[in-house]
């Protein structure tokens, strides 16, 4: 298995286009593993798509701490109302 | 809060457990909503609709997937029962954004590297986030998108769902949830960086 992957790491390389294109599928771990090798080796030596990579690993950490704007005054009160209706004690 | 703990004291009937529920999920369901059916103001019923059926199926729920799963899944037959004259034809297609690249074509030389690095976005390195201006831009980028990439950036990224909870939420094969996250990612990247990259 070593050799052909060898032979067709040297003979065709990731370029960075290629690279913004699969990193998706490595943050979700869904690369082949010949792709994932391609993909990391190619990390190692560029520091555009190492930055680009980091940025989107930001950018995914942010989204998830975003808060959301709470529900506005009225809705808060209908739903606590019907809460009261349904469920109170 | 502990699931098991926030469900016991809503079936309790306390205020406070309801009111952190509905603060914690209000804002994703309102944005994935938005997504399902044809207006804003349909998208309000629909995600109203849904907390009354949650509240009223509290005791029904059995626990065999996490609440917030169960309330999402409440949002999307909600606005599914709505007829078609009000829901978004679904499933969803990811032939819209395909063939698109993530990034400008014009950022990479004839040999397909970048032909000047690519521009960083501000970011913190001790959090490792964005910068707080960044991160003030997030949502209205976020909103910008297709529906199709809002739903599914939405679920995965904002509220930190599973691919594959996704993918049975919205009807979705694995390859185009991951299409339709990758292209949305990039182009929410792209509205950061306005003047660098637009992805036309």
């Amino acid at each position: 298995m070593r050799l052909p992957w060898r032979r067709h790491h040297h003979y065709d390389p990731l370029v960075c286009r290629e690279f913004v294109e699969l990193v998706t599928d490595y943050l979700e771990g869904t690369l082949p593993e010949r792709e994932r090798v391609r993909f990391e080796a190619h990390l190692a030596e560029c520091d555009g798509c190492a930055g680009y990579l980091e940025d989107m690993r930001r950018l995914v950490g942010s989204l998830h701490e975003a808060p959301e704007p709470p529900p506005d005054g009225a809705t808060r009160d209908a739903l606590l109302r019907a809460f009261r209706d349904l469920r109170g004690t | 809060m502990e699931e098991q703990v926030l469900l016991e004291r809503l079936r309790a009937g306390d205020e406070q457990a309801f009111v952190a529920l509905v603060t914690a999920h209000d804002g994703a369901l309102r944005r994935v909503a938005r997504t399902l059916v044809r207006t804003p103001s349909v998208a309000d019923e629909v995600v109203q609709e849904t907390w009354l059926s949650v509240l009223r199926g509290l005791d029904a729920f059995e626990g065999r997937s996490s609440l917030r799963t169960w309330i999402f899944r409440i949002l999307v037959n909600t606005a599914r029962t709505r007829g078609s004259r009000e829901a978004r034809s679904l499933p969803f297609s990811a032939l819209e954004s395909e063939g698109r690249p993530a990034v400008d074509p014009h950022a990479f030389g004839a040999d397909g590297r970048w032909s000047s690095a690519p521009s960083r976005l501000d970011g913190d390195p001790e959090t490792g986030l964005l910068s707080a201006e960044l991160r003030a831009h997030l949502l209205k980028a976020v909103d910008e998108l297709s529906e199709d990439q809002r739903a599914v950036i939405t679920l995965r990224d904002l509220v930190g769902m599973p691919a594959d909870e996704v993918c049975d939420l919205l009807d979705l094969s694995d390859g185009n949830q991951r299409v339709l996250l990758h292209r949305a990612r990039a182009r929410v990247r792209a509205a950061l960086t306005p003047l660098v990259e637009v992805v036309g």
